[in-house]
C-alpha cells in the first residue's frame, strides 16, 4: 500500500528526515513511537503532501503510484488522510461546514449523525468554527470524526490519545477501531495507550529523523516505557 | 434664498475630506417622464429586474419605495405605523418636517453635500409611529437606470418612541456609469430601534457618496448593515452618528470587497454621548486585482461610563490593498474603547487544512473567505440574514 525509500525532508532548510524506509502493506497497522522533535509529525506531514516540507532525496509510492510530487488534494482522493496532532482554527468556517466537505454531502446525514452519537459530540458542536477552542479532547474527537467520514485507505493519525482522559481515550479507542477495520493505519503515540483499543502489527522508533528500529510494538513499547529511548539509541548504531 | 441654501452655495467648491474628487458637473439629474405607479406590479419589469440582486422582490408585499434615477415610481404606507412617502410629497405635507431636514448631515459638509441642497433632491420619508412595531423588512429601493445620471438622493427615517423598524434598503444601477448622491439622516426615538440593512451593487464607473447622520435618544438601538459586494469606481463614506441618549446604542457592521481597481473609503464616526451608551463598528474586508480599500473607524467616549469596540478585518487576494485607520478617544476615566485590526493573507495553514479533507486551493480558499467575511449580524430577519449570506457566497465565488 504505501511505500517510503530513503526519504530526506527539509524543513525551513533544516534537514528533519534523514533517509526514512517503511511499508505498510494492505491492511497493516503500524504505530510509531520516539521522542519529541525526532520528526514524526514531519513523516506524516511529508506523507500528507504538505509543500512546506521538501522532499529532497527519495519516494513516496501509493498503491503503485508515485506519489512524490502529488498535490495534497489529490492524494485523499487516492485515499491518504490524516488526523491532525495540531489543526488550525478557521474563523467562520464550522464544524459542520468540514463534515460536509468530508463526507461530500450537501447536509448531515443519518450516518454522520450516528458517528457524532458515538464520538459523544453533541449537536451544538457542528455551529462551532472548526477547532476554534475546542478542547485538546474534543479536537482529537472530530479529527477522528472527520477521517472516519474520509474513508481512507490508509489513516494516519498524529498523537489521538495524547491529552485524552480515561473515558474519552475509551471513546477514540473504540473509533479508531472501527476506522481501521479493513484498512492501513500509521498511528503516531508516545505512551501507547491506543494499543489497548486497536490490534497494531509493527512499531517503529524514529530518532533524529532516522528509523531508529522496528519490531513488535508491545515490546518496543514496553522496553521504551521501562528504559527510555536509550536503548533505541545504541540500537540505530 | 433659504439659510440651507446659503452655506450650500458658500460649500459648492468644498472638496470632501476622503476620497477621489469627482467633477460633477460631467453629470445630469436623470428624470423620468409619466407617472407614479400604485401598486407595485405596475413598476415595468426592467426596472424590478435589476434590483433583485440587491435582494429587493418587488412582488414582495413589503415592497414601501422604489426610485429610479430621480423619480419616485411607487410608494407605499404599510398600514398606519409605518407611512413611507416620496420626501418631496412628505416636507409637502408636513411643515415640522423642515426641522429635521438637513439637521444631521450638514449642508455645506463638503461640495456634494452642497450640490444636494441646491438641487432637486428625492428619496423617501419613512415614519414610524410610538409604538408600533413591524418585524417584517420593509423594502425600499434606488436604481439608477439612465447612462451618466447623478441620482441625488435624500431620505428621512423617524423611528418614534417605542417603536420597531426593519430596513431593507437596496441601491443599484443598471447603468455603467453614474454618481450616487444619498443623503440620510436617522431620528431613533426614546427607546426605538432602526434596524437597518443597505445592500449595494454598482458598477465599473459608479461613484458613490452617500452622506449620512444618526441621532440615537434614551434608550434607542440603531443597527446598521453595509454591503457592498460589486465593482464601483469609488465609493467613500463616512457616518457621523451621535448616541445622545442614556443607554443608547449603534452597532454597524461593513462587508465589503474592493476589487477590479475598485475605490471603497468606508468608516463610521460614532459620538458616545449619553451615559452608559455602548458602539460597536465591525468590518470585513477583501481586496484583490488592484482594489483598494480604506476602513476606518473613530469611536469618541464623551461622557464616563460609555463602552465601545472597533474591528476591521481585511482579507488580502493578489495584489489588493487595505489600509485601516481605527481611532478611539476617550476623555473621561472610565471609558472602555477597544479596537482590533488585522489585515493580511490567508493562512496557508488554513487552507492546507481543507486541502487535506480532499478540496482543491480554489476551493479551500473560496470557503475561508466566506468564513471570513460571516458577520455575526444580530436580531435581522431570517430572510434578511440569507440574502445578505447569498450575495456575499456568490461574489466570493467569482473572486477565484
Ligand atoms: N517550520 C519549521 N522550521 C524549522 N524547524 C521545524 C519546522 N517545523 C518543524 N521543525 C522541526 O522539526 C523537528 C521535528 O518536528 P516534528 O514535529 O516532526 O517532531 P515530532 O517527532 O512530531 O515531535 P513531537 O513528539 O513533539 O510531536 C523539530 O525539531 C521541529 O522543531
Ligand atoms: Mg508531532
Amino acid at each position: 500500500m504505501l511505500v517510503v525509500e530513503d526519504l530526506r525532508v527539509e524543513v525551513g532548510r533544516k534537514e528533519i528526515l534523514k533517509g526514512i524506509d517503511l511499508t505498510i502493506g494492505d491492511g497493516e497497522k503500524h504505530v510509531l513511537f520516539g521522542p519529541n522533535g525526532s520528526g514524526k509529525s514531519t513523516l506524516l506531514m511529508t506523507i500528507m503532501g504538505f509543500p512546506r516540507y521538501k522532499i529532497i532525496q527519495g519516494r513516496i509510492e501509493f498503491n503503485g503510484v508515485d506519489i512524490t510530487e502529488m498535490a495534497m488534494n489529490e492524494r485523499v482522493r487516492l485515499g491518504i488522510g490524516l488526523a491532525y496532532q495540531h489543526p488550525p482554527s478557521i474563523k467562520g468556517v464550522t464544524l459542520e461546514d468540514i463534515i460536509k466537505i468530508c463526507s461530500r454531502k450537501e447536509r448531515i446525514g443519518e450516518e454522520e449523525r450516528i458517528l457524532l452519537e458515538k464520538l459523544k459530540m453533541p449537536t451544538d458542536f457542528l455551529k462551532r468554527d472548526v477547532n476554534s477552542g475546542f478542547s485538546g479532547g474534543e479536537i482529537k474527537r472530530s479529527e477522528i470524526l472527520q477521517l472516519l467520514l474520509l474513508k481512507p485507505k490508509l489513516a494516519m493519525m498524529d498523537e489521538p490519545d495524547s491529552g485524552v482522559d480515561v473515558e474519552n481515550i475509551e471513546i477514540v479507542g473504540n473509533a479508531i477501531n472501527e476506522l481501521l477495520r479493513g484498512r492501513s493505519g500509521l498511528i503516531i503515540t508516545h505512551l501507547g495507550y491506543i494499543l489497548k483499543y486497536v490490534d497494531v502489527d509493527f512499531g517503529h522508533v524514529m530518532m533524529n529523523g532516522r528509523i531508529a528500529c522496528s519490531g513488535d510494538p508491545h515490546k518496543l513499547l514496553s522496553s521504551i516505557i521501562s528504559e527510555g529511548y536509550s536503548r533505541c539509541a545504541s540500537c540505530l548504531r | 434664498m433659504s439659510e440651507i441654501e446659503e452655506r450650500a452655495k458658500r460649500a459648492l467648491n468644498k472638496k470632501a475630506p476622503f476620497g477621489p474628487d469627482v467633477d460633477l458637473s460631467e453629470y445630469e439629474l436623470g428624470f423620468l417622464k409619466g407617472e407614479k405607479f400604485e401598486s407595485a406590479e405596475e413598476i415595468p419589469e426592467n426596472f424590478t429586474k435589476e434590483v433583485e440582486k440587491v435582494g429587493v422582490s418587488s412582488k414582495s408585499s413589503s415592497l414601501g419605495y422604489f426610485q429610479v434615477d430621480q423619480s419616485a415610481l411607487f410608494s407605499m404606507s404599510l398600514g398606519e405605523g409605518v407611512e413611507i412617502l416620496p420626501l418631496s410629497e412628505a416636507m409637502k405635507k408636513y411643515k415640522w418636517l423642515k426641522d429635521r431636514y438637513f439637521k444631521l448631515v450638514q449642508p455645506d459638509a463638503d461640495k456634494y453635500t452642497a450640490f444636494s441642497a441646491l438641487h432637486p433632491a428625492e428619496g423617501y420619508f419613512i415614519r414610524v409611529r410610538e409604538g408600533v412595531k413591524l418585524n417584517i423588512p420593509v423594502q425600499t429601493c434606488l436604481l439608477i437606470n439612465k447612462e451618466g445620471v447623478l441620482q441625488n438622493v435624500h431620505n428621512i427615517i423617524i423611528a418614534e418612541r417605542d417603536s420597531e423598524i426593519h430596513i431593507l434598503t437596496g441601491c443599484t444601477t443598471g447603468a455603467h456609469s453614474g454618481f450616487h448622491l444619498g443623503i440620510s439622516e436617522f431620528y431613533v426615538e426614546e427607546n426605538a430601534k432602526i434596524s437597518f440593512t443597505m445592500i449595494h451593487h454598482w458598477a465599473k464607473d459608479s461613484h458613490v457618496r452617500p452622506r449620512t447622520g444618526v441621532k440615537i435618544e434614551r434608550g434607542g438601538t440603531f443597527i446598521n448593515n453595509y454591503i457592498c459586494m460589486s465593482e464601483v469606481r469609488s465609493l467613500q463614506s463616512y457616518p457621523n452618528v451621535w448616541c445622545e441618549g442614556e443607554n443608547s446604542s449603534a452597532i454597524f457592521n461593513t462587508i465589503t470587497m474592493a476589487t477590479n481597481k475598485s475605490y471603497i473609503d468606508l468608516g463610521s464616526r460614532i459620538f458616545l454621548r449619553g451615559k452608559g451608551s455602548r458602539a460597536e463598528i465591525i468590518s470585513r474586508n477583501i481586496a484583490s486585482k488592484k482594489g483598494y480599500m480604506i476602513a476606518r473607524g473613530h469611536l469618541i467616549g464623551d461622557n464616563p461610563e460609555c463602552r465601545g469596540h472597533l474591528e476591521c478585518r481585511g482579507i488580502i487576494l493578489g495584489d489588493g490593498v487595505i489600509h485601516t485607520i481605527p481611532e478611539i478617544e476617550g476623555g473621561y476615566e472610565g471609558v472602555e474603547l477597544s479596537h482590533e485590526a488585522a489585515v493580511g493573507k490567508i493562512a496557508e495553514d488554513e487552507i492546507f487544512y481543507l486541502m487535506s479533507r480532499g478540496l482543491s486551493e480554489e476551493e479551500a480558499t473560496s470557503i475561508i473567505v466566506r468564513g471570513f467575511m460571516k458577520v455575526k449580524i444580530p436580531e435581522i430577519p431570517r430572510r434578511l440574514k440569507d440574502e445578505i449570506e447569498k450575495i456575499v457566497d456568490e461574489s466570493t465565488k467569482k473572486l477565484m
